[in-house]
């Protein structure tokens, strides 16, 4: 009964965690975006403004793979069950 | 979805580790590197001085790194080019090792947290060499000492944000193709009430996220990678 209690609401926390794409997402959109704008402007420069463009979208994506990870691990190496 | 499986174990003893366990990702990365070996004699044995055929290629292809570090690092830090170089293809080729129905060697976080910990050290290498030791622990304190803790937080964050980010790009992919591939099961088993013994749904349909999860990520990742331990490491060499 306990195990089944603490299973549920870890999946339950695991969807929770994932909350946090939103976060990512906005920003990933703002970045390409801004990046559209400044290759309409500037369409020699397009090579460089995708390279930063990716770069910073990848450090933008953190968060989201940090509430990525909680939840895989929420998910298939429960810590908390192991805990009852 | 599960963890590597341990192909076997080596008799040695580790006290508080255990036994040394060898996974499908040791195991995958030597396969991945036996082929990087072999692909590098074959293409740069007999080389001649006026380029032809396979060597244009690789010319082409070193001309574009040796471009990409000077762009990013500066014209003195030319002698990054071969370990970044030696990354980005096992990075890749490790990644894209997932299509040939291998599992990927970066969906471990071992090997990219041992990547992200020779960034590591080479950030505090080269700034220890650029600084000396007395200004290496001095810029820990740097705007007020009262910043310590978040100063160390901050470094030692970096290759556990750089490991998480290519790990948890890599083996969501794998988890997500994971699930497509059972629901699709599932879903032959119960249009043809369980008559269909070959799962025919998963033909055809799972190569479109394949597309992305396997081809761009896969690149894309080894990319950043690079370009995040080239920035690091050239912050730490110049300023």
């Amino acid at each position: 009964m306990e195990r089944a209690f603490v299973l549920a609401a870890s999946a339950i926390g695991a969807g929770l965690a994932m909350i946090a794409g939103l976060g990512p997402g906005i920003g990933q959109g703002f970045a390409a975006g801004k990046a559209c704008e400044a290759v309409g402007r500037q369409p020699e420069a397009s090579s460089d403004v995708t390279r930063t463009m990716l770069l910073g979208c990848a450090v933008a994506e953190s968060t989201g793979i940090y509430s990525l990870v909680i939840s895989i691990v929420l998910i298939f190496m429960n810590p908390l069950v192991n805990m009852l | 979805m599960n963890g590597p499986k341990v192909i076997f174990t080596l008799p040695i003893d580790i006290p508080p580790f255990g036994q040394v366990k060898i996974t499908e990702t040791v195991v995958n990365s030597w396969i991945v590197m036996a082929f990087l070996v072999l692909l590098s004699i074959f293409l740069t044995h007999n080389m001649k001085k006026v380029p032809k055929g396979k060597q244009c290629l690789v010319e082409k292809g070193y001309l574009m790194l040796q471009n990409l570090v000077k762009n990013t690092m500066g014209e003195d830090k030319l002698g990054f080019v071969p370990y970044i170089g030696t990354l980005m293809m096992f990075s890749a080729v490790g990644s894209l090792s997932s299509m040939t129905g291998l599992r990927p060697l970066t969906a471990d976080l071992n090997t990219t947290l041992g990547w992200a910990l020779v960034t590591f050290m080479l950030v505090q290498v080269n700034n220890i060499r650029r600084h000396g030791v007395g200004g290496w622990l001095k810029s820990f304190v740097q705007p007020v000492p009262f910043l310590l803790p978040s100063n160390i937080i901050s470094e030692v964050a970096n290759p556990i944000s750089m490991s998480f980010r290519h790990f948890g790009n890599i083996a969501s992919g794998l988890v997500v193709t994971n699930l497509v591939y059972t629901g699709l099961a599932a879903l032959t088993s119960i249009i043809t009430g369980g008559w269909a013994t070959v799962p025919f749904l998963q033909l055809g349909i799972p190569a479109v996220l394949s597309v992305y999860f396997d081809l761009l990520a896969s690149c894309l990742q080894a990319f950043i990678f690079c370009m995040l331990t080239m920035v690091f490491v050239s912050m730490a060499m110049d300023d």
